[in-house]
Formats: C-alpha cells, sequence, structure tokens
C-alpha cells in the first residue's frame, strides 16, 4: 500500500522548483497547447459540435440556395378578356408569352376574382370591352385594369410594375412600324446580372454560419464547462485566465475557417456563385469576423454559465440579428433610420456586405478596409469585457 | 514507510499547520455562508470537514483552493494567503470538485495528461509518476476508456489521480463520497489512508455524518458555523454515558420509539433493525427511560456512541415522537394483506437489462426499502411500481391493481414523492397543495377540508402565500409529504426522500413515516443513507439489475457477520452482500468457461 505512494513521490518534483518557477509565468505555451489539443478533441468528439459545424451550415446554404427565393418567376395571374378585338387578342396573347407570368385566361372576371381570393391568382388584368375605342383614342386613359394581392406586397408590386411593362412592351411593339420613341431604356445589371437572389444570399449565409459557429458554439462550450464542472477544476490548477480563454478560442477559430472554406466551396462548385475577388481577401474578412463572433459568445458565456440561457442569448443577440440586421435579407437603406442606426453595431452587417463584394464583384479594398476596422473595433470591446467578467474564481 | 524517510520537505506526520483558517465570513447576497470561525488542519491528517447540505462546506473548500474570495478574515493554505498569493495556491494545493472535474469526452490518459500540463508537468518525462498514479488507482487497464464511460468509482479515482498530479501538499476532496457506492467509497478510504500517512494534508467534505468518525480530526459545520472542531471520538464521548438501545420490542419497536422520543428525558432516537436507539439529553437521568422499559418489556442496554447522534445532540436534540400527521389518518384497510407485488419485473433499454426478474411481496403496513448503488436498478423498478414506466416482462401490482392494464386505477391507489420533493416554485405553497388536491380529484367540501386539514397539520399556515423555493428544508419537505398524501393513499412511495436534508428534518420526516406505518399506510422507499435502511422492516437489496438479498435489515447485518466485522453496520453489510456477488458472478463465469 505504503509502497505504492512512495513511488508516486520518487518520480514528482518537488514543490517549490519546476513548479513555483511556472507560476511565475502568467502564459505558459505548454499549458496553453495542453487546452488547445484537450478543446479540439473535445469539438471532434462531441457530435453536437460536428452537427452544428458542418451540418448546419449545409443545410442552411441549401436552404438559401434554393427555398428561399427573392426572385419572382413564374407568378400566377389571370387575364380577362372582355373584347373580341384583334388588339386585345394580341395583348392577351403577349401576357401569355412572358416566362415570368403564368396566365390563366377568363372571359369574365368573376371566374378569377374568386381565385385571387382563395389565393390561387396573384392578381389579374382586365382587357375592357371598350379597349380598341381606349387604344385609338388620343386622350391619356388607362388601357387595362390590374387587380393585385395586396396581402403579399413584393408580389403585388410586381404583378402590377410588370403588367404594365407587358402592355408598353406590346405598344411599343405595335407601333414598331411607326417612329419609335426617340430614347429607348435597356437596364442592366452590374454584379449579378441575372438578378438572382441566390448570388446574393449564399454569401450572406456564409456570414450566418459564421455566427453560429463563432458565437453560439462558443458560447455553449463554456457553459458546459461550467455546468460540468469542469471550470472549477481548470480553475484551480496554475492555469491563467489568458490561457484558458485562447485555449477555448483557438480550436473554434479554426472550425469556424474550415467552415468558411467549405461553405466557399460549396457556394463556388454547387451554387454556381461566382468568387470574383480572391481567397485571401475572403480569408482575411472571415478571420477578422471571427473576432466579434468569438468575443461575443464568450462574454454570453462569462455572463451566464448556462447552457441553456447561453444558446437563447446568442440565438437573440447573435443569431437573429445577423439575420435580419445585417443586409443579409432585407435591405439596410429600406429601414427606418433608427434600426439603421441599429445595424452600425452588428457586426455581421460589414461581413454580408463584405462577403457580398468579395464573391460578387471582387477585391474592392476601399470596402474591405472599413468593414473590417468595424469587425476588429467591436470584436476588441467584446474581448475587452469578457476578460473583465470572467476571473480566475468562482465570484460572480 | 520504513523506505521512504520522514524527512522530505518537512512533510513529516503531523507536523505543522497546513490551512490556518482566521476567522472567515462569506456570503452571497443576503445569505449567510460562512459567520466566522477559526480552525487548522494538519499535515499528515485525514480532517473531515463535515455537515448537512448549505452548511458552507463547499464554500470554505472553495475559498481554500482560492476560487471564492472570502468577505472578511483569511485563510492561508501551506504559508500562502489565498487572496494574495492565489497562484502559489493552485499549486500547493490538489483539489477534486463536486462530480470531480473530468471531461467525459476524453479518455482516462488524456484526462491526467491535461491536468499534468497544466499544472507543468510533461507527461513523457514523467511517465512513472503515471505509472505509479494508475497503480495506486488501479486505472492502469482503463486508459484508453472515455471517462464519461467510467462507473462513479472509476471516476472518483480518476478524479482523485488528476488532483494528485505535481503532488500537492494539501488535497482538497468535495463530496467525494457522493453517487459512488460503497465499495469504492472503501477504495477511496484505503488511498487517502496511504496519502496521510505520507504527511499530506487531506480534507474530505461529506454531509456523510457516520463518515465523520473515519476521519482523524472533525470541522463540524452547521449554517455557517462551526460547531465543533477537534477529533471525532471527543463529539462521541459527550454522550457515551448517554447512548442506549432498547431490544426485544421487534413489533412495538414504533411504537416504542413514538413514545421514548415524547420523553422529557430523550433528546434523540431512532429505529435500529429490531432494537430502538435512544440517547438521553445532557444531564437527565435514566429513570423515565427505565420505566418505559419495564413497562414493555424491553430490555435497556448501553451502546457505542454514533457522530451523528452526537451532531443532533450538541444541536439540542430532535424532534418529539408524535407525527401530528398520522393522529388524523384513519387506519388503512385492505381486502388482502399484499399491498405491493411483482413477479419476474424486466425492464430493458435496448440491450440493456435495468431490472432483471426481479420478484417480491410487500405487506399492508410495511416500510419496505429499496437499496442499491447508483445505476443498480433501484429507480428503474421503483419507476415500474408507481406506474411510471412500462415493464418489459413480468407482472407489478398495487393493491390489487394490475399496473400493465389499470395503471390509473393503481396509480390513485399511491401517492409519490419524487427526488428533491419536485414542488412548484412558481406557485405558492397553498397553490400547490390546491394542485395536487386537484390533479388527485378531490372537489368542493372534500377538497377545501383536507387542505385545512394539511395546511394544520404540518403547521403551514404562516408559509401559505410565499413560494416553496423559499421555505426552509425541513417545511419543502413537508409540503412535499403533504402533496402526496392529499388523497390519503394506502401505499406511499418515496424516492430518495432525505438526500440533501439534514439529520434533524430526517428525523421528523421518520416520525412522520413511523406513524404512518402504524396506521398500515404501506410505505416504499429507496435511500442511499445506509443507517436509514434500518428503519424499514424489510430490506430489498439491488445490484446490477438483480434482486441480492431481501431481509429484515437484523437479519441482513446478521449473515455478513465476521472476524474483522463482530457488529457490522448496515455499509458493512451493504459491501459484505456486494461482494460475494461478485464472488458468484466470477464463479458462474468460471464454470461456464471451464464447460
Amino acid at each position: 500500500m505504503n509502497d505504492e505512494i512512495i513511488e508516486v513521490h520518487a518520480g514528482a518534483t518537488p514543490v517549490g522548483e519546476v513548479n513555483q518557477e511556472q507560476a511565475n509565468h502568467k502564459f505558459d505555451g505548454r499549458r496553453l497547447f495542453a487546452l488547445v489539443r484537450k478543446e479540439s478533441l473535445q469539438a471532434i468528439r462531441d457530435p453536437s459540435t460536428i452537427l452544428i459545424a458542418f451540418v448546419l451550415p449545409v443545410v442552411l446554404l441549401f436552404l438559401f440556395a434554393y427555398a428561399v427565393s427573392l426572385d419572382v418567376r413564374e407568378v400566377r395571374i389571370g387575364v380577362v378578356l372582355e373584347s373580341d378585338g384583334a388588339a386585345a387578342q394580341s395583348l392577351a396573347a403577349a401576357f401569355a408569352g412572358t416566362r415570368y407570368l403564368k396566365v390563366t385566361p377568363a372571359r369574365d372576371r368573376r371566374e378569377v376574382a374568386d381565385q385571387v381570393v382563395s389565393g390561387k391568382l396573384r392578381g389579374f388584368v382586365v382587357i375592357p370591352q371598350d379597349f380598341e375605342r381606349r387604344l385609338a383614342s388620343q386622350l391619356p386613359q388607362p388601357l387595362v385594369q390590374v387587380i393585385t394581392d395586396g396581402s403579399q406586397p413584393n408580389t403585388a408590386n410586381f404583378v402590377a410594375n410588370y403588367a404594365q411593362g407587358v402592355v408598353q412592351t406590346w405598344g411599343a411593339g405595335r407601333s414598331a412600324g411607326m417612329p419609335a420613341a426617340a430614347i429607348q431604356l435597356e437596364p442592366r445589371y452590374w454584379f449579378n446580372a441575372e438578378l438572382e437572389s441566390r448570388r446574393a444570399l449564399v454569401p450572406g449565409a456564409i456570414a450566418i454560419v459564421m455566427t453560429i459557429i463563432g458565437t453560439m458554439l462558443t458560447a455553449l462550450v463554456v457553459a458546459r464547462e461550467w455546468e460540468r464542472g469542469t471550470m472549477e477544476a481548470v480553475l484551480s490548477t496554475p492555469a491563467s485566465v489568458v490561457e484558458i480563454l485562447i485555449g477555448k478560442l483557438l480550436p473554434y477559430f479554426g472550425l469556424g475557417m474550415i467552415a468558411t472554406l467549405g461553405s466557399a466551396a460549396l457556394a463556388v462548385f454547387v451554387f454556381d456563385v461566382p468568387l470574383r475577388g480572391s481567397l485571401l481577401a475572403l480569408l482575411t474578412l472571415s478571420a477578422v469576423f471571427l473576432i466579434p463572433a468569438l468575443g461575443q459568445g464568450l462574454l454570453i458565456s462569462a455572463l451566464t454559465k448556462n447552457q441553456f440561457l447561453a444558446s437563447q442569448i446568442a440565438l437573440f443577440s447573435g443569431f437573429l440579428p445577423s439575420f435580419l440586421l445585417s443586409g443579409f435579407l432585407f435591405e439596410i437603406d429600406a429601414m427606418p433610420v433608427p434600426i439603421q442606426t441599429i445595424t452600425y453595431l452588428i457586426p455581421a452587417r460589414y461581413f454580408v456586405s463584405s462577403l457580398q463584394t468579395v464573391f460578387l464583384a471582387g477585391d474592392v479594398w476601399s470596402v474591405f478596409l472599413p468593414n473590417l476596422a468595424a469587425m476588429a473595433a467591436i470584436g476588441l470591446f467584446f474581448f475587452a469585457i469578457a476578460k473583465r467578467k470572467t476571473r480566475k474564481n468562482l465570484e460572480s | 514507510m520504513s523506505t521512504h524517510p520522514d524527512t522530505d520537505g518537512g512533510h513529516t506526520r503531523d507536523e505543522g499547520v497546513a490551512v490556518v483558517i482566521d476567522s472567515v465570513t462569506k456570503h452571497f447576497g443576503d445569505v449567510e455562508a460562512l459567520r466566522g470561525f477559526n480552525a487548522d488542519i494538519h499535515y499528515g491528517r485525514l480532517t473531515g470537514l463535515v455537515g448537512p447540505d448549505g452548511a458552507g462546506k463547499t464554500t470554505l473548500m472553495r475559498i481554500m483552493t482560492g476560487l471564492l474570495v472570502p468577505n472578511g478574515g483569511s485563510v492561508t493554505l501551506a504559508g500562502f494567503d489565498v487572496v494574495e498569493d492565489n497562484d502559489a495556491i493552485h499549486i500547493a494545493s490538489g483539489y477534486m470538485p463536486q462530480r470531480f472535474g473530468l471531461y467525459e469526452d476524453l479518455s482516462v490518459m488524456e484526462n491526467m495528461r491535461l491536468y499534468a500540463r497544466l499544472r507543468g508537468m510533461d507527461a513523457d518525462q514523467h511517465s512513472d509518476i503515471f505509472k505509479s498514479l494508475l497503480e495506486f488507482t488501479r486505472l492502469g487497464p482503463f486508459t484508453k476508456r472515455l471517462a464519461g464511460k467510467l462507473s462513479g468509482g472509476m471516476k472518483q479515482k480518476l478524479g482523485l489521480a488528476c488532483a494528485l498530479m505535481a503532488k500537492p501538499r494539501v488535497l482538497l476532496l468535495d463530496e467525494p463520497s457522493v453517487g459512488v457506492d460503497p465499495v469504492s467509497r472503501q477504495d477511496l478510504w484505503r488511498m487517502v489512508q496511504a496519502l496521510t500517512d505520507d504527511g499530506m494534508a487531506v480534507v474530505w467534505s461529506t454531509a456523510y455524518l457516520d463518515e465523520a468518525e473515519r476521519c482523524e480530526s472533525v470541522l463540524l459545520l452547521n449554517e455557517g458555523k462551526l460547531e465543533f472542531d477537534g477529533p471525532p471520538q471527543e463529539l462521541t464521548d459527550r454522550i457515551k454515558q448517554r447512548s442506549f438501545r432498547l431490544t426485544g420490542v421487534s413489533d412495538e419497536r414504533r411504537d416504542l420509539l413514538s413514545r421514548a422520543l415524547d420523553l422529557g428525558s430523550v433528546g434523540d432516537g431512532v429505529i435500529q433493525g429490531d432494537a430502538v436507539r435512544v440517547v438521553l439529553r445532557d444531564g437527565a437521568g435514566r429513570e423515565e427511560i427505565d420505566a418505559l422499559a419495564d413497562e414493555v418489556g424491553a430490555q435497556l442496554e448501553p451502546v457505542q456512541p454514533r457522530f451523528e447522534d452526537a451532531f443532533i445532540d450538541l444541536l439540542g436534540g430532535g424532534p418529539g415522537g408524535t407525527s401530528a400527521l398520522a393522529e388524523r389518518i384513519d387506519s388503512v384497510k385492505l381486502d388482502s394483506e399484499i399491498a405491493v407485488s411483482c413477479k419476474e419485473l424486466t425492464k430493458r433499454f435496448g440491450d440493456f437489462t435495468a431490472t432483471d426478474s426481479v420478484s417480491f411481496e410487500v405487506g399492508r403496513g410495511e416500510i419496505f426499502g429499496l437499496l442499491g448503488p447508483n445505476g443498480a436498478g433501484k429507480s428503474t423498478t421503483f419507476k415500474m411500481l408507481c406506474g411510471l414506466l412500462k415493464p418489459t416482462d413480468g407482472e407489478a401490482h398495487v393493491v390489487g391493481h394490475d399496473l400493465r392494464r389499470a395503471t390509473g386505477a393503481a396509480k390513485s391507489q399511491l401517492g409519490y414523492m419524487a427526488q428533491k420533493f419536485s414542488l412548484y416554485g412558481l406557485l405558492t405553497v397553498r397553490q400547490n397543495l390546491e394542485f395536487s388536491a386537484g390533479v388527485y380529484g378531490l372537489e368542493g367540501g372534500t377538497k377545501r377540508q383536507r387542505i385545512e386539514e394539511m395546511i394544520e397539520t404540518f403547521d403551514l399556515k404562516q408559509y401559505l402565500s410565499t413560494s416553496p423555493d423559499s421555505l426552509p428544508l425541513g417545511y419543502k419537505q413537508r409540503l412535499a409529504l403533504a402533496c402526496s398524501l392529499m388523497h390519503r393513499p394506502p401505499v406511499l412511495f418515496l424516492d430518495e426522500p432525505t438526500s440533501g436534508v439534514d439529520p434533524i428534518t430526517r428525523r421528523e420526516f421518520w416520525t412522520h413515516i413511523n406513524g404512518l406505518a402504524r396506521k398500515g399506510v404501506t410505505v416504499m422507499v429507496t435511500t442511499h443513507f445506509m443507517d436509514e435502511a434500518e428503519y424499514c422492516d424489510r430490506v430489498a437489496m439491488m445490484y446490477r439489475a438483480k434482486l441480492i438479498a431481501l431481509d429484515t435489515p437484523d437479519a441482513l447485518k446478521r449473515d455478513s457477520r465476521s472476524d474483522k466485522h463482530p457488529d457490522p453496520t448496515m455499509e458493512d453489510a451493504f459491501i459484505h452482500l456486494i461482494e460475494s456477488a461478485e464472488l458468484d458472478d466470477a464463479a458462474s463465469a468460471d464454470a461456464q468457461a471451464a464447460a
């Protein structure tokens, strides 16, 4: 019995020599390495980490690439043809011929009105009985009536504008023989010539993925250490707060960067989003964005020490703002001014615009540099508070 | 020891003070965790930090290991102030927090390497330390196993190995025996003994008062105050001439206890198997208890004092013997004498068998205990018997109702008090009472009357509009009991009813349970307090999903009598049973291998 314990002591370093010397080092590379190794092993072995870091991003990217589309295509509308004239017939045919509208022909507006009420149609166009007379008339008066479903404002707007467009194009075609309007407008959209929303959404989704990994995962894993009592054990060793925090962050920084590369590869090779800027710029932006993301996660876990609360706070302070207020889904310029002001505090705002630039436009450093500076500043702010709030003891 | 000179850095046995606690105070908000006291902890000694939950043990531990800052006073460990020389504290002390502080996703070896590096040791340079620690803890064969997959006892040993890295001078163990079966607990005592023999100061905190008797020195805490400091013997000696046992009254023992506790000269009493154990108040004479013994024909004999009894004596004695609750309840009448029965009861979760063909019958008015280490299957068995889990195989009946078919009818016949009382913190005390009356289908006049009765019986009036969360522990327990008895069930299920409760509250609780049993209420109880099994008429021991023994506490103790333990305790009996069950397993495995 005692022999065993003697062996223990025989090999041990005497207290007060090596150890004492190490304690004086506030920062010790070997301790940090041990912590990083521990965290990495845990991350690899924990199925929920893999789920959040790899499966969730793929699901999100697919959702934003295919399921969520801000483009309007094949909107179902009715065309009520009350006139039998040749001109009216040809206008109705013009409606049927576009690739953005799917037309249900009708003779009486009552037939289609019910379908708009029930949501089967998004609106209808009435070509009135006196269409030919209106057409011939010199007085400026409306040629057709457009009724739209105002419960979906975006689509309603689209239907109204597009119907007008069809009528104008049709009118222009009819008068092709005559001298056309002096100036013809031909719009061109830069950076996303086909105006495919996927091209803007997928780069933005990378920001969401990074927020989840940086903020949510970090908040969760630190809170978990508190809950399981391992933090208490580690705090009772000579490891310093800085070592413990960096040991926590480095592996998730690595994980975040891997997830960025994976998402970027998916975006380029699967979703056909062009990467017009350089990979270096993309990685630099992602790395700097991880500063506020990780800092926020760390701050949350320092404040709550409880996994459930940490995930809720991460959801409301990290995920939702970067979803709603970053310009990813909703354009910031269209928001009320007070909300616009708030968006300046959301690190994802800077990241989303940078990502869209690096993917769709190229390396525009005049855009990147201010964004990088803003993200770094917010990040350092989070870290400063997190460091203040994390003490090397259990005092709250 | 002979090969090891006692001169290693002054670590000689019992030389010098390891920890000095100087009028230390600590409060969290309004709660005073430590109320200022002085104490010394010595090298080469096992010092028990003993007290019920909420006494301030963990707070003191955390202050000693530099994780909390005292509000007043100071603590010095190995010559370093815990606040000023915080870094030095982390080197001089090894600390094992509650739940051992292990990373469950890491293997045994990975955990050890992590803590070695954090303490500035290189695993490769010190492979001899690893080897000897693995040998010491007997974890050698399991180095690749994930810590999360270890049993409670093995986790505890790994936690100890991690805390022992780099040879701390003071080892602080916070409730190391919680969730660990008695066999592993023995192992830990053995290891700690070896460490103190070698000059280390070891502090062992525990809520199990019987563990205090094994410590060389004890700091007894209660409500943040130091009630006693010294060898446990010194405290138990105070009641040496005042501890007695009444024997020869097995059928009447509950009645006898109740009457004994109502005597002015008796401060405390418990049931111990077939006997009743009493402690007289300081300065009281034997006359009253002698007269009572004569009256009922019991023999009165002096016994060895126990630490827990001494603690209760120190606090001024336990509660009286009359249960106001039982007084009000009508005697239970059942058609059959069997209240609860199960036959070949089995529960499997996938491949894992949690309960393996368990059969027993419990008579009306019996107190029946279900004992076993964590994971033995007692909770699963218990849950099947109260209709919370569906058995995979076998039958179970409560008051004649088949639990597989008539779950609802069976449930109306039983009261259930879950672990940790499970009261609704967002409802007031009155609303909790009303809710439980409602779920058991009481209405109108009956409901009002029952609730009023419970309020009066348990003296809950002053707390009616407060939340159960802010109640003192004793009242919380009363309320939980009131809720589970609202519908006057003939069978009462109690799942770990007294864990985390101080000994006086436990005494009061058992007074009620004894009273109920005398009225014919059948009580089924699980517990991990071994001495509490003594209150039971019969005890079923579970181990690895199987029922390994079923008998009266006295018979179980008698069977485990040996030269080493001439007067075994319930815990000795338990260890004996588990060890022989393991021997049987090994023997049958050998037989199978031979065949």
